[in-house]
């Protein structure tokens, strides 16, 4: 009854949250309603048993990816009020429902065939946190190697490409100015 | 009342199709990107519920490195967003038209 009651006010909040992220028109609305989203999120994880999940998503969605949008909407014009694409609406809902569809058609493929065994199995008497570990330092020790890669690369790209003349404006400079900077570049390159 | 697997697939399907029609209506980069994080949590509560109703942790594994992709898939993102922005001063897509195609 708990459970029940907890999922159906979480999947309310979760679903209003995302939906006035995707509809409004004002960046910082969207972003505050995503962090949110995120938050509610969690707490699917944390019902599931997911102990571990749920507070990474915390951590890494709330804490570090809406802190990063929040400091890359600095960069940006956000007050302006986004315009929007004057497309087909019927179209466009249309394609969603199919593509969601085809989704859940994937997802329960798996699950109509009932002869699914657990390939890592749950530890009786071990935490979910316990678990995870011992399953990912041992099974998925190669794919979370990759991912500590991956990650490495994902923030020397980050600095490489955001951090590069930070200390000189490149919107209050005129044409040639830019010009003259991008010959220098080519010239130390080549 | 129980809460069943399909009960957790039909939310994921129904934040999933959010995420869809937020990447196909939006024309902001940014808001782009919020709906692909949409799409990702999606991805994530169905994994997360498959694991727990089958006893199995290979989806809260996958789930993680979902989180990962995403985490990283922003800082390349946002850095790339951040270029353009200096360059032409917006990001919208329509203006993004330089290869003529």
């Amino acid at each position: 009854m708990f459970e029940a009651v907890a999922f159906y006010l979480f999947a309310f909040l979760t679903i209003a949250m995302f939906y006035i992220t995707v509809t409004t028109s004002q960046a910082l609305y969207a972003l505050t309603a995503l962090a949110a989203g995120m938050i509610f999120i969690s707490a699917f994880f944390f019902i599931l048993g997911a102990d571990f999940l749920g507070a990474v998503q915390i951590i890494v969605y709330t804490g570090a990816v809406m802190a990063l949008y929040a400091f890359g909407m600095m960069f940006f014009d956000t007050t302006r009020e986004v315009k929007e694409k004057k497309g087909n609406k019927f179209i466009v809902v249309g394609l969603a429902t199919l593509a969601a569809v085809m989704v859940v058609a994937i997802f329960m493929a798996p699950i109509v065939s009932t002869n699914m065994v657990a390939f890592y199995p749950m530890i009786e008497g071990a935490g979910n946190t316990q678990t995870v570990g011992l399953v990912l330092f041992t099974k998925y020790l190669i794919p979370f190697e990759v991912a500590a890669v991956m990650l490495l690369v994902a923030m020397v790209a980050g600095i490489v490409l955001a951090g590069k003349k930070m200390d000189l404006s490149l919107t209050l400079m005129n044409a040639e100015q830019i010009k003259e900077i991008e010959d220098k570049d080519k010239k130390v390159l080549s | 009342m129980e809460i069943s697997l399909n009960h957790y697939l039909v939310l994921s399907t129904i934040l999933f199709a959010i995420g869809l029609v937020g990447i196909m209506r939006r024309k902001n980069l940014l808001l782009l990107f919020f709906a692909t994080e949409i799409l990702l949590n999606a991805v994530n509560i169905a994994f997360a519920a498959i694991s727990h109703y089958y006893g199995d942790l290979t989806g809260q594994m996958f789930a993680f490195f979902v989180i990962a992709i995403a985490a990283s898939e922003l800082a390349v993102g946002l850095g790339l967003l951040i270029v353009w922005y200096k360059r032409h001063g917006n990001i919208d897509l329509d203006t993004m038209t330089s290869m003529r195609g």
